[in-house]
């Protein structure tokens, strides 16, 4: 892939820097056209036109080697539900009811959402802490983009977009973190201080406004105005990630060095559970799969990969559940049957 | 030539002159928009109706916002209540109003640092940015706000402008 910055490391996750303690990070941009109103206050015919403006364009980068245009309006439900569980459209966008697409690359690490909240949302995702790789990625991705449509900009407010909480670079990097040492050692409510002192957004397992299951954590920035995507890019990076990270890995060894049996028997059980449970809710399955990655991370369960784990935690999930099986989604006491079924064959 | 409505490219039929605290405003609306905002009713009005435009137009007449942008029509108020900006336009219409809301929603920040579009390379004007950081520094220092000043100092060093002795043109 000539020109598009660094590669990306790792298909499951499993090679990836930091795996065992962060699942994924991602880089998001947020863009508006010239010529057009924000979508908030734009016509369904202009929206429309958005759409064709935009898939009308080159987009470069990781669309160079195939694009894959999704029209949200003509898709299923379970169809939009399996991208959002993949991460590559929003939840507002899974349910908004305008014109609007997105672009998604054949390796699926990007995607561009055309009339989220501004006319384009620009996502590149990858396993483990690949923050660095990323950006210049997706530097490289907006420039070209930048050569066929043209952004909107002031001087003194950078790239503008919709909410004011986006305005300037209109970057949000963000790691989800895998945090059940300091869950265990309850240690949890210091992160969350340090967390709002250093001005991150918390969130949880499917970002803004969701619970923090099976102790995933999303961070992000909160300031995208007044310093430069490098900066930002670059505090998180080398700077909060990693210390999240070391926070994280010295609470397992301090529960290693602690009681390793009493860590052991958490970690066999949840696995005990998964391989022989009847009934399985989405819940209890991420809650158990993060015990069993914790053991796996650790190295303490023979046999299993972190890769498998990580495949699980997106497969659980209902779209991607009902695709595998042939169910219907969210179908109840099926959809808990289906589920545990599927994760027992997955770690016979 | 006809004068065009505050809020959209129509001729302008209703023309008001408002008078608060001593400020004079004028106000020009059409039809549409005059309609909209309780100036005028529409022709299908009924007797409830125009009881009810006629005390909304007298109890929202001290408060109402006659700013609006030319190009989406968005007000200060129903941008306030939406949390959302309607155009590129309205960052211009409303700067001044802006500014505050985007300091506070961005923990102090003031200004873009970072990449920009090859396009606004030339919209970039240094000497506006270098006078309104001074000013703001100044202001900031003479109300002993000083963590707001470091701010705006490190943003003028992060942008290579030295504020020392920068004045703002007479």
């Amino acid at each position: 892939m000539s020109g598009a910055g660094p590669e990306i490391l790792g298909l499951d996750g499993a090679d990836a820097p930091m795996a065992d303690c962060v699942l994924s990070s991602r880089v998001r941009l947020a863009r508006n056209l010239i010529g057009f109103s924000f979508v908030n206050r734009s016509s369904q015919e202009a929206l429309a036109d958005v759409v064709h403006r935009v898939q009308s364009a080159r987009l470069g980068g990781p669309f160079e080697s195939g694009v894959r245009w999704v029209n949200i309006q003509g898709t299923s439900p379970a169809d939009r539900l399996l991208l959002f569980e993949r991460n590559l459209i929003s939840r507002p966008f899974v349910e908004a009811t305008h014109p609007r697409c997105v672009a998604i690359s054949a390796d699926e690490s990007t995607s561009v959402m055309v009339n989220e909240e501004d006319h384009l949302r620009l996502q590149m995702l990858a396993p483990g802490m690949q923050l660095r790789a990323l950006s210049e990625r997706m530097i490289a991705l907006d420039g070209s983009i930048e050569r066929s449509l043209e952004y909107a900009y002031h001087p003194r407010f950078g790239y503008l977009t919709a909410c004011t909480t986006n305005l300037g670079t209109g970057i949000r990097v963000s790691a989800m973190l895998h945090l059940p040492g300091l869950s265990m050692v309850q240690e949890l409510e210091r992160v969350q201080r340090a967390s709002k002192e250093l001005h991150l957004a918390i969130r949880g397992f499917h970002g803004e406004g969701t619970d923090a299951l099976g102790d995933f954590y999303q961070i992000s920035n909160q300031k995208t105005l007044g310093r430069s995507e490098r900066d930002i890019v670059e505090e998180f990076a080398g700077g909060i990630v990693p210390q999240f990270v070391e926070y994280e890995r010295s609470a397992r060894r301090a529960l290693l060095e602690r009681d390793p049996d009493a860590l052991d028997d958490r970690v066999h059980r949840a696995l005990g559970i998964l391989r022989a449970c009847r009934l399985l809710s989405l819940e209890e399955a991420v809650k158990f799969l993060s015990r069993l990655r914790l053991g796996v991370a650790l190295g303490r369960v023979p046999g299993i990969q972190l890769g498998l784990v990580n495949r699980l935690l997106l497969e659980v999930q209902p779209a991607h559940l009902a695709r595998a099986t042939g169910g219907q989604v969210g179908n109840g006491r099926d959809d808990r049957a289906a589920r545990a079924e599927f994760v027992r064959s997955s770690l016979r | 030539m006809e004068r065009p409505c505050d809020c959209c490219p129509n001729p302008a039929v209703v023309h008001e002159t408002i008078v608060r605290n001593g400020v004079k405003a004028e106000v020009h609306l059409c039809a549409e928009h005059a309609v909209e905002r309780g100036y005028i009713l529409p022709t299908n009005a009924g007797p409830a109706l125009v009881v009810g435009k006629l005390l909304e137009k007298a109890t929202q007449a001290a408060a109402r916002s006659v700013k609006c942008c030319r190009n989406c029509g968005m007000t200060m108020p129903s941008l306030r209540e939406s949390g959302l900006v309607g155009c590129a336009e309205c960052y211009r219409v409303f700067e001044e109003e802006l500014g505050p809301l985007v300091e506070r929603t961005q923990d102090g920040a003031t200004a873009h640092v970072g990449r920009h579009p090859t396009h606004a390379a030339d919209l970039i004007d240094r000497a506006a940015v270098r006078n309104r950081l001074a000013r703001e520094l100044r202001e900031a220092v003479s109300r002993e706000e000083y963590e707001r000043a470091a701010r705006l100092r490190d943003e003028m060093l992060s942008l290579g402008i030295d504020g020392a002795g920068e004045a703002e043109p007479a």
